[in-house]
C-alpha cells in the first residue's frame, strides 16, 4: 500500500472533512464494467445510506473499498490521503472494517473469543483472557449494548441481533475510523431490529464514518444522515437525506432518476 | 462465601439504568440457580462430560455386580487403566483433527506403522530405544504431513484420503514386518512404559504435588477473575471441582498402590509409567488447545472456517495442523501398544484399534461436526471403551458379541452426539 500526499479537493482538511472520498471510480470483471465513475463521500459521526437495486454495484463498491476488489482506476482517498488498497489488511490498517451480511462468526466460541479472533491477545504465547474480556467489555460498554447477559456466552446462544451487535462491536473494537454494514437489519424482527438501528446510530455518534447498505428506506431513514443510491454501477445521487422524500429514493433506485436528481437520461441509457 | 452481590440471571436489569448488562457475568452464587444453569445447559445440547462419567459408573456398577470377584481389584483395574492407554493416547490426536470435523480413519493403522519402525530399529539394528523411539516418532509427523497436506492443500475430502491410506499403510507395515512375523519388543525402557510402576513413595508425592498445583491454578484464577469482576464461576463449583479432582488422583493412586502381585511372595505395586504418560500428554495437549492462539483458532476452523479465514488465520495451515498432531499422538499410541504386548504384528494397530479411539472420543464428549472437543474427552471415553473391552474380556463373550456391543457402544455416543448438536440447533433464539 503507498500513501500519497494529496491536493484537498475543497478547502482545509479538518472537523468535518470526509473520512473517505471515492473520485471516479471504475472497476470491471472482464468485459463486464460493474462501476462507472463512481463518486462518494462519507464523513465521520454520519451514516451513509447506500442504496441500490441487486446488482447495482454495492457489494462490488464495499468490496473496493474493503481492499478485497482493488479498482481499476479512480482515486480513493482516506482522510485526505490518497490510498492504494490491495487487499482486506490494507484497509484494515487504515481502519476499515467491514460487517458483513452472513457475520463471519463463529457459533462454538464466545462473544469475547469472536471479538479477537485472529487478532488475540498474547501474554509470550499464552492468550491474555482477562485483558481481551476486558477490552471487549468496554467496547459493548462504550456502544451501550445491553442485551447480552455474558461476554463469555457462545455466540450459538445468542439470537440474531445480538449476533450483529457482537459483529458490529467486534468491528469497532479495532480503533476503526469507517465502518461497513452490509444489510445488517435483513432477517431480524422487529425489536432487534431497533437495537441494531440503535447501535448504528451510536456508532456514528462516537465519531465512526458509516456505510449503511439496506434495502429497507424505513431503516434507512431513520438512522441515515446522507443517502447514495447506485443505478446501474452509477451514482445516481448523493445526498443529505433531509433533502428527498422515500419516493424520491425509491425512484433514484429503480430508475436512476427522479425530478432534477440523478443520472442524464442519455448517460443512464448508455449504461444499460 | 463471596461479598459479592447475589445476581441470579433471571434477576431484572435495572429499565435503562447504568447497568451496563452482563450480569450472567457475576454468576449466581446460590445453589439452586448453579444447578438450573447446568440443567439449561445439558438442555441445551451441551452434555459435557456426562455421558462419559455416566458410562463409566453404570459399566463400573455393571461389572462389578457381573464378576464380583475379578472386576474390581487392584489388579483389574491397573490392567485395565493401562489397557486404556494406546487407545486414550490415539483418541487424543483424533480429537484435533475431529474439531475441525474431519476424520482420520488411518490413525490406527499409522500407529502400526510406527510401532514396526520402533520395533524394527530396536531388533534388527540394535539401535539404543531413543533412536528408536525419535524415529517413529518423526514417522508419524511426517505421515501426518503428508495426509494433511492431501486433505488441506489438494483438498481430497480427508474420508477419502484417510480411508485410501488405511489401506496403504497396513500394506507398509507388512513389509516392514514381514508376512506372519511377529518382532518382538525387548528393551527394558520400552517394554518398561507399560509394565513397570513408579516406586509407590514417588507416586504418592507426584500424585499430592499435582492436586496441590491444580487446586492453587484454580484458585488463583478464579481470585484474578473476581478481583478485575472479570466473568468467574461460583466459588463453590470451582471448590467442588478441585475436591472432585483430588478424589479421583488421590483414589487411582491409592488403588494403584496397593500390592496386586498374585503370589504372596512377589510384590507388584505403584504407578505404571504409562499413566504418568498419559497425563503428561493431557496437560500438554489441553494447555495448547485451551490456552494458546494456535488452540483458539482450530476452533475457530472447526465452528466457521469462513469467519476463520475472513479474521486472518491461515486455514490450511491449521487443517494440516492437526493431521501433523493425530500423526505424532498415533505413534506415541504405536509405541504403547508395543510396550503393553511386548511385540509388533502386521496387524497392529488394525482392526478395532481406530474404531475404538473415535469412540472414545466421542463419547467423552467430541463432536463429530466439529468445533466441539476437548482433549480429556480421550481420556474420560478411553477409560469408557477400556472399561467395556476389559468386562467383556472378563465374562469371557464370544469374539462375534465384543464386536456387536463395540460396534453398538460407538453407534450410541454418535447418536447423542447427533442430537445434542440438533438440540443445540433448535435451542437458539
Amino acid at each position: 500500500m503507498s500513501v500519497l500526499p494529496d491536493r484537498p479537493s475543497d478547502g482545509h482538511p479538518g472537523p468535518g472533512s470526509p473520512t473517505l472520498e471515492l473520485r471516479g471510480v471504475n472497476k470491471s470483471f472482464g468485459a463486464v464494467q460493474v462501476l462507472h465513475d463512481v463518486h462518494l463521500t462519507v464523513y465521520p459521526g454520519q451514516v451513509t445510506a447506500l442504496v441500490g437495486d441487486n446488482g447495482a454495484g454495492k457489494s462490488t463498491l464495499i468490496k473496493a473499498i474493503a481492499g478485497i476488489h482493488p479498482v481499476d482506476s479512480g482515486e480513493v482517498v482516506f482522510e485526505g490521503r490518497r490510498v492504494h488498497l490491495h487487499g482486506p489488511r490494507d484497509a484494515a490498517r487504515l481502519g476499515i472494517e467491514v460487517v458483513y451480511q452472513d457475520l463471519a462468526l463463529a457459533d462454538n466460541l464466545d462473544v469475547v473469543q469472536n471479538m479477537f479472533l485472529g487478532r488475540e491477545r498474547k501474554r509470550g504465547v499464552v492468550l491474555d483472557e482477562a485483558s481481551m474480556e476486558q477490552a471487549a467489555r468496554d467496547t459493548l460498554t462504550k456502544l451501550s449494548v445491553r442485551t447480552l447477559k455474558s461476554v463469555r456466552q457462545l455466540v450459538s446462544s445468542l439470537s440474531g441481533g445480538q449476533r450483529q451487535t457482537v459483529a458490529i462491536a467486534k468491528a469497532v473494537l479495532w480503533e476503526s475510523k469507517l465502518v461497513i454494514l452490509d444489510e445488517p437489519t435483513a432477517a431480524l424482527g422487529v425489536a432487534q431490529t431497533r437495537q441494531v438501528l440503535d447501535l448504528v446510530r451510536r456508532l456514528a455518534d462516537t465519531g465512526h464514518a458509516v456505510i449503511f447498505i439496506s434495502h429497507n428506506m424505513v431503516d434507512v431513514f431513520e438512522v441515515a444522515d446522507r443517502v447514495a443510491a447506485l443505478y446501474l454501477g452509477r451514482i445516481a445521487a448523493d445526498v443529505p437525506v433531509d433533502q428527498v422524500d422515500r419516493a424520491q429514493v425509491v425512484e433514484l433506485i429503480t430508475a436512476g432518476r427522479s425530478g432534477d436528481l440523478g443520472i442524464e437520461p442519455t448517460v443512464a441509457e448508455a449504461g444499460v | 462465601m463471596s461479598g459479592n452481590t447475589i445476581q441470579t440471571p433471571t434477576s431484572a436489569q435495572e429499565p435503562g439504568g447504568a447497568s451496563s448488562g452482563f450480569e450472567g457475568d457475576r454468576a449466581a452464587d446460590s445453589v439452586g440457580a448453579i444447578v438450573r444453569g447446568y440443567v439449561d445447559k445439558v438442555r441445551g445440547g451441551d452434555l459435557g462430560a456426562l455421558p462419559a462419567v455416566l458410562g463409566i459408573v453404570v459399566l463400573g456398577i455393571l461389572f462389578t455386580v457381573l464378576r464380583p470377584d475379578t472386576f474390581l481389584t487392584p489388579l483389574n483395574l491397573t490392567n485395565l487403566l493401562v489397557q486404556a492407554v494406546p487407545i486414550t493416547l490415539l483418541a487424543m490426536g483424533l480429537v484435533f483433527v475431529l474439531l475441525l470435523g474431519e476424520i482420520d480413519l488411518s490413525a490406527g493403522v499409522v500407529s502400526g506403522v510406527c510401532a514396526a519402525v520402533l520395533a524394527q530399529l530396536l531388533a534388527e539394528s540394535g539401535s539404543p530405544w531413543w533412536v528408536a523411539v525419535l524415529a517413529a516418532v518423526a514417522t508419524g509427523m511426517l505421515i501426518g504431513v503428508f495426509t494433511g497436506s492431501l486433505v488441506g492443500i489438494v483438498g481430497i475430502p480427508s474420508f477419502v484420503v484417510t480411508l485410501a491410506l488405511f489401506l496403504g499403510w497396513q500394506g507398509v507395515t507388512l513389509r516392514l514386518i514381514g508376512q506372519g512375523g511377529t518382532v518382538p519388543v525387548r528393551d527394558p525402557v520400552i517394554n518398561g512404559i507399560s509394565n513397570d510402576t513408579l516406586p509407590v513413595w514417588l507416586g504418592w508425592l507426584l500424585a499430592v504435588l499435582l492436586v496441590l498445583l491444580y487446586a492453587g491454578l484454580q484458585l488463583a484464577r478464579w481470585r484474578s477473575q473476581r478481583a478485575r469482576k472479570l466473568a468467574s464461576e461460583p466459588l463453590v463449583i470451582v471448590v467442588a471441582r478441585i475436591v472432585l479432582i483430588a478424589a479421583v488422583v488421590l483414589g487411582v493412586t491409592a488403588v494403584l498402590s496397593v500390592d496386586r502381585a498374585l503370589s504372596a511372595a512377589v510384590e507388584l505395586a505403584g504407578i505404571p509409567y504409562a499413566v504418568p504418560l498419559v497425563l503428561v500428554l493431557l496437560l500438554a495437549l489441553t494447555f495448547l488447545l485451551g490456552r494458546t492462539g494456535y488452540g483458539r483458532h482450530v476452533y475457530a476452523v472447526g465452528g466457521n472456517a469462513e469467519a476463520a479465514r475472513r479474521a486472518g488465520i491461515d486455514v490450511t495451515r491449521i487443517r494440516v495442523s492437526v493431521f501433523v498432531i493425530a500423526g505424532t499422538m498415533a505413534a506415541i499410541s504405536g509405541i504403547a501398544a508395543a510396550s503393553r504386548l511386548g511385540s509388533v504384528t502386521p496387524g497392529s494397530g488394525a482392526g478395532n484399534t481406530l474404531l475404538y479411539a473415535v469412540g472414545a472420543a466421542v463419547i467423552g464428549g467430541t463432536s463429530l461436526f466439529g468445533g466441539r472437543g476437548r482433549v480429556r474427552d480421550a481420556v474420560l471415553g478411553g477409560l469408557v471403551i477400556a472399561i467395556i473391552a476389559n468386562g467383556l474380556g472378563l465374562l469371557g463373550v464370544q469374539a462375534y458379541l465384543n464386536f456387536i456391543i463395540t460396534g453398538g457402544v460407538l453407534l450410541l455416543a454418535a447418536s447423542v452426539d447427533a442430537l445434542a448438536r440438533r438440540r443445540a440447533t433448535t435451542a437458539r433464539r
